[in-house]
């Protein structure tokens, strides 16, 4: 066994000595190599990531939220439907959601405006208080500052907001201070913030805006009798689908949107498939494999007359197939394990900072969160497979049939 | 003279272990639900919430599975769509059939 180590070592000796006589060539391949797996096993962590913390963050949604559709565009939903609704054997609670979106010209923000559900209150109210829900503004006050405890309806009170760290960073405000809204009628609608939302939560609040329900109606001009839609709770999930076909039985103009369905379309947001960036990266990764190839496979006239002048005086076939091994595994070893040893600190230390102007698009608000590192075996195993092996056994193959012919026909090649 | 498959042999095992630390860390840091998740989940089931809030830009970006049945995502798998969001997402399952050739 020592003898075969020390005989591999002598042929990754005589390998690296090959390799760094044509050192600018073999560094900037490794270079690449390590660049394209570091750029994809970065989408890979992320999207894996995301898609995962979806999975657990809005399992906690409402079960099915019923839309109201007029021309084919989401309508206010008006409140006799909760009661038409609440009568189908099932269905355990129908609660109206109150929310909406601002546009804010000075900051060029979108804002979403949220009424918390009333029982959300009462609830909390009967319960231990949430303290880690809402905090002090975070960036502006230090974290030695108590938490807040409350979000409901009822504890933010008439004429104030609490607003989402996001919102907070991008306005630079904080507790205690006024924002100027613009009413639907085109007034002016001073509200205080009374809180912010923690930052810790600003994958899901970095853009929310709490306020009261009078407060609410009144600044987008909705009826007592309208909601935006409906949040269903039945008492058995695996009715949900059937729950769902008697609503838009009874009311055709209704959209039911299962839990499911809202967890499957983040499982799919960052598919693979999807889009301009893994258009780009395939096209950067098929000039990769083209160069690869080219090197790995295609051997030039120099080393086939090295593998000539090594059969010469004595190397075996197969030892020339196993410095060809090393050749191949030196340089897609050390760019697998560099590049995904990158992509991890890429993604889950410095928020992905490569992909954030892209992730950002023409938003105003974007959350600052920190994705928790989701990795599987799997994941590495697939990249492993698509990178290291083929580069590899493209190495080997050349070499082989370059060994396997007459030393003396292989040294009179033609030169270089 | 360190021998250069050592040095090779060396670098290898210390990125290799590197990668095993942050695997572990990945390992140890998913165990159980930090608080940040639960702080979020927390926040979803009180708020009824039903969205990531990763994209601002438009209320259909903002709100993927609230959004019309006839916004730029929705209406058709090679519909046209302006923002740069649109390179991220793919069409809902449901329409993704091809109904008739368009040229």
């Amino acid at each position: 066994m020592k003898s075969w180590i020390e005989k591999q070592k002598y042929i990754i000796d005589f390998t690296l000595s090959s390799l760094l006589r044509r050192k600018v060539k073999n560094i900037g391949l490794l270079i690449l190599y390590a660049l394209i797996v570091f750029i994809l096993a970065s989408v890979m962590f992320f999207t894996h990531a995301i898609k995962k913390e979806a999975s657990l963050v809005l399992r906690e949604s409402p079960e099915m939220i019923v839309q109201k559709v007029v021309a084919g565009r989401h309508d206010l939903m008006p409140l006799r439907y909760r009661d038409e609704i609440l009568k189908i054997r099932g269905v355990q609670a129908v609660e109206g959601r109150l929310w909406g979106y601002y546009f804010d010209p000075v900051f060029g923000a979108n804002y979403t405006l949220l009424v918390p559900p009333a029982t959300t209150a009462t609830e909390q109210a009967e319960t231990e208080p949430m303290r880690t829900v809402v905090t002090e503004n975070e960036h502006r006050h230090g974290p030695e500052e108590q938490a807040m405890p409350l979000v409901g309806a009822e504890t933010i009170g008439a004429g104030n907001i609490v607003i989402g760290n996001g919102i907070a960073r991008v306005r630079n405000a904080g507790k205690g201070e006024f924002i100027l809204f613009r009413t639907h009628a085109g007034e002016g609608m001073p509200l205080r913030i009374k809180d912010t939302l923690s930052s810790a939560s600003e994958l899901v609040s970095s853009d929310l805006i709490l306020m009261t329900e009078p407060d609410f109606r009144r600044f987008f001009g909705i009826p007592e009798n309208y909601v935006t839609d409906l949040a269903v709770s039945v008492r058995n999930p695996e009715e949900l689908s059937t729950i769902a076909a008697k609503i838009t039985r009874l009311f055709p103009d209704s959209r039911p949107i299962i839990r499911d369905e809202i967890l499957r379309t983040y499982d799919s947001i960052f598919n693979w498939r999807g889009g301009m960036m893994i258009v780009i990266l395939s096209a950067a990764v098929l000039a990769f494999v083209i160069f690869a190839w080219d090197k790995a496979s295609g051997l030039s006239a120099g080393e086939r007359r090295e593998i000539g002048i090594l059969k010469a005086i004595g190397w075996e076939t197969s030892d020339i197939i196993r410095m060809k091994f090393w050749e191949g595994a030196v340089i897609s070893l050390t760019a697998f394990l560099a590049g995904v040893i990158l992509a991890y600190i890429h993604v889950f230390f410095t928020h992905s900072l490569v992909f954030e102007p892209a992730l950002k698009g023409w938003s105003t608000l974007y959350p600052q969160f920190k994705l928790m590192p989701f990795v599987s075996a799997e994941q590495l195993t697939t990249l492993f497979f698509l990178t290291v092996v083929p580069y590899t056994v493209s190495t080997i193959v050349p070499a082989w049939r370059a060994a396997t012919i007459d030393p003396d026909a292989a040294m009179r090649h033609t030169g270089e | 003279m360190t021998r250069k498959s050592s040095v090779f042999l060396s670098a290898i095992a210390a990125q290799s272990a590197i990668l095993g630390l942050l695997l572990l860390h990945a390992a140890i840091s998913t165990r159980t639900h930090p608080p940040e998740l639960t702080e979020k989940r927390a926040l979803v089931k009180a708020l009824h919430l039903t969205d990531l809030c990763l994209f601002t830009e438009a209320r259909y970006t903002r709100h993927l599975s609230q959004a019309d049945l006839s916004t730029p995502f929705q209406d058709h798998p090679i519909s046209l769509e302006h923002f740069p969001s649109g390179s991220f997402l793919g069409a809902p399952e449901n329409i993704r059939k091809i109904n008739e050739e368009l040229d």
